[in-house]
C-alpha cells in the first residue's frame, strides 16, 4: 500500500540527506519563519516541510505533480485536513496498546495484536469512507490514484476477510495444530492450523477418520499449565506474524503521515498568507537552459509575518540575464527583494505555491546564499578572510545550474579591493553557468559591469522618489555612485525640504527647526 | 609435541628399551585402551599411601576434575609391566597427532550423548519416552562408532593399542548384531518421521487425529496483511521455555498417537525389546578408558603452555638406573599455575652401584620437593604417562615408600620419635630390593647425636636391601657412607648465602650453617643483635 503524494513514483524519504548548506539556508533566508507558519506546533510536520523545501525538485513534471495535489488540497482543505487526522488516528493506536497486559507468552502477544488490529482495522474503513465520500472531488493525479488505490486494496471483501480473521483469532472453538515426532517422541514443529470446511455430508454422517480425546481435570493446574504451553508452541509464529504485520499497518500510518505533512503546512502557511491580505500563485517551471525569471508582485513571504501592514511586492524581468546587480539606498527593500527571489524560488522547486502574482523560473541545481554575517557588524580585519574562507566552500558546493545570492558580499574591505574580488568571483561564475543576483554597495563593481556588459545584466535600484523617500520597491535602474547619504545630511542639518523624519532628528541633534 | 623419539626408537645395547613394532593384531584381540590384552580386577584399589606425601592426589585430582569417567582408580593402579607402560606410552603418542585426538573427541562426546540418552530411557517413565530415548541412543551409538572406525582407519596409527581397537571396530561393525541395530534403527527412525497428527484443543479438551493435509493459518493471515509489509520490522521471536523431557499431557497425547499410527509405534516397541543392550562391553570400556588419556594429555599440555617439558621415559624392570634431565615437580607446577621463572628443574643420577641419594642443604632449599620429584616421576612412569623432565631413564618399582617429616608440626611431638621408628621398621621390612624408598627429614625432632646413630642404622638397613632410595636430611655425615650413596646439595647462591637457588646438584655435603646466614641477614647475628640492643 503506497501513497506517492509527494513523489509519483517513491517514497517520501524523511531520511534523504540535506544539502550542505541547509543551515546557512534557513538562517540567510528566514525560512523558520515560514515553517513556523505551516507548522502550527506540529513538530514532526514542521520536519517534513522544512526537508521538502531545502531538497527540491529537479525536473517540471515533478514539481507540476506535487502542485496537482496542492491544488487540489487547496481546493478542499478539510479533505486534506481529515486524512492527515486519520493517519495520525492510525499511529496513535499504539498508545492504546499500552492498556493490554503483555507478558511474555504467545497467547499474550497474539492477543495484543489482535486487539491492535482490531483498532487499525477501524481506522482503515475510515480511510476507505473517506475515499468513497470525495474520490469525485480531486482531480489531481496524486489524489485519484490514492483513492482509488483505498477503494480497490481496501474494498469490502478484504474488510470482510480481516474480519473474519479477527474473529478467528479468538479460537472460540479450539485451536487446531498439527505436530511431528521429536525428540523424546514429544510433538515437535508445531504448526496452527485452518480446521478443513466439512461438507454437510461429511458431517452427519457416522465414522469418519478416528480420533481420540480426553480431557484434563479443572483442578490439574499442572497439566493446564501444560496444555497451555503445548498450544502456545502451536501459536507462536502466528503470533510473531500478526505482530509483525500489526508493525506493518502502524507502518503504513506513519508513512501516510509524512506524504500528508507537507500538503497540511502548505494549507497553514496559505491560510495565513490570505489572511493577511497576501496572495499566492503556482508559478511555471521552465528548464534551466531558458535562463527564466519574471515575476509580478513577487514579495518576501516571511516579512509577511513580521508587519503589521501589507507588504511590497517587486516586478522582475531577468529572463535571459546570467547576473542581477542590486544597488541603491540603505533600507531600501534590497535585502528583502534578494531575499524574496530565494524563498521564491525554493518554494517553486518544492512543489508549492510562491509569493507572487505570477511567476516564471528556470529550475535551479541548487540555491546558494552568501551573506555577510550579523556578528560582522565590525567590519575588523579579518572578515574578509572568514567572506573569503565562506566563498570558497561555497565554490565547492556550487555547480552549473544553481543560484546564488549574494549581500553585501566583500564590503569588508575598501570599494576598490572588494570590487576587484567581486568582479572576479562573479565573472568566473557566471561563465560557468550560476545565476547571480549581487546586492552591493560596491559602484566600481556595478558600474564596471554596467558599463562593460550592460546588456547582460539586469540592474535594479531600490527606490526613491524625489523628495527623498523610499518605497521599499526595487526597480531597473542604473548603479549611482551615492546611496543618497546627501539625503540624511540635509535632513539632519535642517537644510532640506522638512518631513516627521527630518523633525525628529534635528529635535535629537539638539536643534531648533524653526530656525 | 611430547620428547619421545629418542627414548622410544633407541635399538642399541640397552637391555631396557621395548618399543619393537608388533604386526598389526587382528580385530578379536581388542579389549582395553589402558591393559592391553591383559585384564585387571580394580574392584580393591584404593588410593595408595604414598599419594599424599607425593603430593599426587593434588595432580590426580587437577587431571580428573568431576571425574565424570571415574579414571581415579586407573590412576591408583600403577604397572609394573615394561611392555604394558610401553603400550600406554604408543596411545599417549598417537593421540599427539591432531587428527587422532579429534576423532577420538569427537566419538567421547557422541558417547557421552549415548549415556545420556540410556540415563533418561533408566529415569523416565513414560513409555514412549523412554523407548524413543533408546532408539536415539542406538542411532547416535551407530554413527559414532562408524565415525570413529571411518577417522582411524583414514589415519596412520603407532600404538598398538589403538590399532587393535581399530581393527575390532572394522570387524564388529560388520558382524551381524551391529549391521541389524543399525538398519533396524534407520527403519523405525524413518517410520516415526512420518507421523503427523493434529491436535485440536478446546479449553482443558484434547482431540488427537491424523493430519489430514488441513492448511497452514499463520500462512493464511501473513497473506492478508501482505499488502502492508514495508521494510524491516522488529521479529517478536518468542523464547518458549522447555524442560527437554515429556509430561503427562504430552503422555498421554503420545498414547493416541500410537493408536492412530499402530505400525510405526509397534516397529518401535519391537526394537526396543530386540537390542535390549546394545551397547557393547569394550566399547563401552573403551569410552571410559580412553579419558585417562584424554585428561591426562590436556594437564601435560596445560603446563607444557608455560614452556614445561614432559618426556616418555624409557623403563625397565631390572636395571636401576636412574637417569634424569630437568626433572621437576609436576604439583608444584600446578600450583605455581605456569610461572616458569619460579620452578627450578633437576637432574637425578644414579649410575652402577649408586642405589641412595642422600640430599643435605639449607631449610627451605628444594630438598623436600627434589625428593618428591623423585618419587613423583617414578609413580607416573609406572601408569605409563609422560613425566615431568626433559629426558628420563627410569626403572619401574614394585612398590614406592614414602615417609616424609611435616615439618612446621610441633604440635605431636611426643612420641613422635617412637611412631617414625615404627614407620621406618615397617618400611624396611616389607621393601625389596626392587622397591623405591623416600625418607624426607627422618629423625629431625631428635638430638644430633641420635640423628646420627638413627640416621646410620637405617641408611645401613637400606644399602642392605639395595633398592634405590632418597634421604632428606641434616646429618651431612650419612652422604658418605659408601660407594651406593650419592651426595646430593641444596644450594645457595654464590653471593648471599639467604637465598636459595632450588638447584639440587651432586656435591659432597659441606655443612655450612645457613641458619646463621638467614639470621645476619636480619641483622640478628650476634654482634649485630649486640650492638643493636646494648647500645
Amino acid at each position: 500500500m503506497k501513497a506517492f503524494l509527494m513523489h509519483r513514483d517513491r517514497d517520501f524519504d524523511l531520511e534523504q540527506p540535506l544539502p550542505p548548506n541547509a543551515e546557512a539556508l534557513e538562517q540567510d533566508l528566514e525560512l523558520g519563519t515560514i515553517l513556523d507558519a505551516m507548522a502550527r506546533g506540529d513538530d514532526f510536520l514542521r520536519e517534513v516541510a522544512r526537508r521538502t523545501l531545502l531538497t527540491g525538485l529537479a525536473d517540471a513534471d515533478a514539481i507540476r505533480y506535487r502542485q496537482d495535489v496542492l491544488a487540489d488540497c487547496l481546493e478542499h482543505p478539510a479533505l486534506a485536513r481529515r486524512l492527515y487526522e486519520v493517519a495520525i488516528e492510525g499511529i496513535l493506536t499504539k498508545r492504546q496498546a499500552r492498556f493490554f497486559w503483555y507478558r511474555d507468552s504467545p497467547d499474550a502477544l497474539l492477543a495484543k495484536s489482535r486487539g491492535m488490529l482490531r483498532l487499525l482495522a477501524d481506522v482503515l474503513v475510515t480511510l476507505r469512507t473517506v475515499a468513497d465520500e470525495h474520490a469525485a472531488d480531486v482531480r489531481s493525479e496524486g489524489l485519484t490514484e490514492l483513492f482509488a488505490r483505498f477503494q480497490r486494496e481496501l474494498d469490502d471483501a478484504y474488510l470482510r476477510r480481516i474480519d473474519r480473521h479477527l474473529d478467528a483469532l479468538r479460537f472460540r472453538r479450539g485451536t487446531l495444530v498439527s505436530a511431528g515426532l521429536g525428540r523424546a517422541n514429544r510433538g515437535s514443529d508445531y504448526v496452527l492450523r485452518a480446521p478443513r470446511e466439512r461438507g454437510l455430508l461429511e458431517r452427519i454422517s457416522p465414522g469418519g477418520p478416528p480420533s481420540y480425546s480426553f480431557a484434563i481435570a479443572d483442578r490439574d493446574e499442572h497439566g493446564l499449565e501444560s496444555l497451555a504451553e503445548l498450544r502456545g508452541r502451536g501459536i507462536a509464529s502466528l503470533a510473531s506474524a500478526l505482530a509483525q504485520s500489526t508493525d506493518h499497518i502502524l507502518g503504513f500510518f506513519g508513512m501516510l503521515r509524512s506524504e500528508l505533512a507537507f500538503y497540511v503546512g502548505c494549507l497553514n502557511l496559505h491560510e495565513d498568507l490570505a489572511a493577511r491580505g497576501a496572495s499566492t500563485c503556482f508559478p511555471e517551471p521552465r528548464p534551466p537552459e531558458e535562463l527564466e525569471l519574471r515575476a509580478r508582485a513577487l514579495y518576501d513571504v516571511p516579512l509577511v509575518f513580521h508587519l503589521d501592514s501589507p507588504v511590497v511586492g517587486n516586478e522582475v524581468d531577468a529572463a535571459g540575464k546570467r547576473l542581477v546587480l542590486v544597488t541603491g539606498a540603505n533600507q531600501g527593500g534590497k535585502s528583502t527583494f534578494l531575499r524574496s527571489v530565494g524563498v521564491a524560488q525554493l518554494m517553486s522547486q518544492a512543489g508549492m505555491f510562491a509569493g507572487a502574482a505570477s511567476l516564471r523560473t528556470s529550475l535551479s541545481s541548487g540555491v546558494f546564499t552568501h551573506y555577510k554575517r550579523e556578528e560582522d557588524a565590525s567590519m575588523t580585519h579579518g572578515k574578509l578572510d572568514e567572506e573569503l574562507a565562506r566563498m570558497s566552500e561555497l565554490a565547492d558546493l556550487i555547480r552549473p545550474g544553481a543560484v546564488l545570492l549574494c549581500n553585501e558580499s566583500f564590503a569588508s574591505t575598501n570599494e576598490r579591493e572588494g570590487s576587484e574580488i567581486a568582479r572576479q568571483v562573479v565573472r568566473a561564475l557566471v561563465e560557468s553557468g550560476v545565476r547571480i543576483v549581487f546586492v552591493t554597495h560596491l559602484f566600481d563593481l556595478a558600474d564596471g559591469f554596467h558599463r562593460e556588459r550592460g546588456e547582460e545584466a539586469l540592474f535594479l535600484r531600490a527606490e526613491r522618489q524625489t523628495d527623498g523617500t523610499r518605497t521599499f520597491r526595487v526597480v531597473p535602474g542604473a548603479p549611482l555612485p551615492t546611496s543618497h547619504g546627501g539625503d540624511s545630511f540635509r535632513r539632519v542639518f535642517g537644510l532640506g525640504p522638512a518631513s516627521a523624519d527630518a523633525a525628529a532628528c534635528i529635535r535629537l541633534a539638539g536643534a531648533d527647526p524653526r530656525r | 609435541m611430547i620428547r619421545s623419539v629418542e627414548a622410544m626408537t633407541r635399538t642399541d645395547l640397552e637391555p631396557h628399551l621395548t618399543s619393537v613394532r608388533a604386526p598389526a593384531p587382528d580385530g578379536a584381540g581388542f579389549r582395553s585402551i589402558l591393559f592391553g590384552a591383559g585384564d585387571v580386577d580394580l574392584a580393591d584399589v584404593r588410593e595408595p599411601d604414598v599419594f599424599r606425601d607425593l603430593n599426587l592426589d593434588q595432580v590426580v585430582g587437577a587431571i580428573v576434575g568431576q571425574d565424570e569417567y571415574d579414571l581415579r582408580p586407573f590412576f591408583h593402579a600403577p604397572l609394573r609391566d615394561v611392555d604394558a607402560i610401553t603400550y600406554r606410552q604408543e596411545v599417549f603418542h598417537d593421540l599427539e597427532t591432531d587428527d587422532v585426538r579429534a576423532a577420538v573427541h569427537a566419538f567421547a562426546e557422541q558417547a557421552r550423548r549415548v549415556r545420556q540418552h540410556l540415563t533418561l530411557v533408566e529415569t523416565q517413565h513414560y513409555r514412549y519416552e523412554t523407548e524413543r530415548w533408546f532408539l536415539d541412543a542406538a542411532e547416535i551409538y551407530c554413527d559414532a562408532v562408524v565415525a570413529l572406525r571411518d577417522a582411524l582407519n583414514g589415519l596412520e596409527l603407532g600404538s598398538r593399542g589403538l590399532r587393535s581397537l581399530s581393527a575390532f571396530l572394522v570387524d564388529y561393525t560388520r558382524s551381524e548384531g551391529f549391521a541389524s541395530l543399525r538398519a533396524d534403527a534407520r527403519l523405525v527412525l524413518e517410520g516415526l518421521a512420518r507421523v503427523r497428527y493434529t491436535l485440536r484443543i478446546r479449553g482443558g479438551r484434547v482431540t488427537v487425529s491424523r493430519y489430514e493435509g488441513e492448511v497452514d493459518y499463520g500462512v493464511e493471515v501473513e497473506e492478508t496483511f501482505a499488502r502492508f509489509r514495508r521494510g524491516v520490522v522488529d521479529e517478536h521471536r518468542l523464547l518458549l521455555p522447555d524442560s527437554g523431557t515429556m509430561d503427562h499431557v504430552e503422555a498421554r497425547i503420545a498414547e493416541r498417537v500410537a493408536r492412530l499410527f499402530p505400525e510405526e509405534f509397534r516397529a518401535l516397541d519391537e526394537f526396543c525389546a530386540r537390542h535390549v543392550g546394545f551397547l557393547d562391553a569394550r566399547i563401552a570400556r573403551f569410552e571410559r578408558e580412553i579419558q585417562f588419556y584424554l585428561a591426562s594429555l590436556e594437564y601435560v599440555e596445560g603446563l607444557g603452555k608455560s614452556g614445561l617439558a614432559f618426556c616418555y621415559p624409557a623403563v625397565s624392570t631390572r636395571a636401576k638406573e636412574v637417569d634424569v634431565e630437568g626433572g621437576f615437580d609436576v604439583a608444584l607446577a600446578t600450583a605455581l599455575s605456569g610461572d616458569r621463572g619460579a620452578l627450578v628443574a633437576n637432574d637425578v643420577r644414579l649410575h652402577g652401584p649408586e642405589r641412595v641419594l642422600v640430599v643435605t642443604g639449607p631449610n627451605q632449599g628444594g630438598k623436600t620437593t627434589y625428593a618428591r620429584m623423585v618419587g613423583q616421576l617414578h609413580y607416573q612412569a609406572a601408569l605409563g604417562l609422560p613425566v615431568a623432565a626433559r629426558r628420563a631413564r627410569l626403572f619401574v618399582p614394585d612398590r614406592i615408600f614414602t615417609h616424609f617429616e611435616r615439618e612446621e608440626d610441633i604440635s605431636t611431638l611426643r612420641g613422635k620419635l617412637d611412631d617414625e621408628l615404627l614407620r621406618v621398621r615397617e618400611i624396611l621390612e616389607h621393601a625389596t630390593g626392587d622397591s623405591l624408598i623416600i625418607l624426607n627429614e627422618i629423625f629431625a625432632s631428635t638430638t644430633l647425636a641420635d640423628s646420627l646413630l638413627l640416621g646410620t642404622e637405617v641408611l645401613d638397613r637400606l644399602l642392605a636391601l639395595g633398592c634405590p632410595a632418597v634421604c632428606v636430611t641434616f646429618v651431612d655425615e650419612l652422604a658418605s657412607l659408601g660407594e651406593e650413596t650419592v651426595s646430593m646439595v641444596a644450594t645457595v647462591a654464590p653471593d648471599d648465602p639467604s637465598e636459595r637457588t632450588f638447584r639440587i646438584v651432586r656435591r659432597p655435603a659441606d655443612g655450612r650453617a645457613y641458619a646463621l646466614a638467614i639470621a645476619a641477614k636480619y641483622g640478628l647475628s650476634y654482634e649485630r643483635l649486640r650492638s643493636r640492643v646494648g647500645r
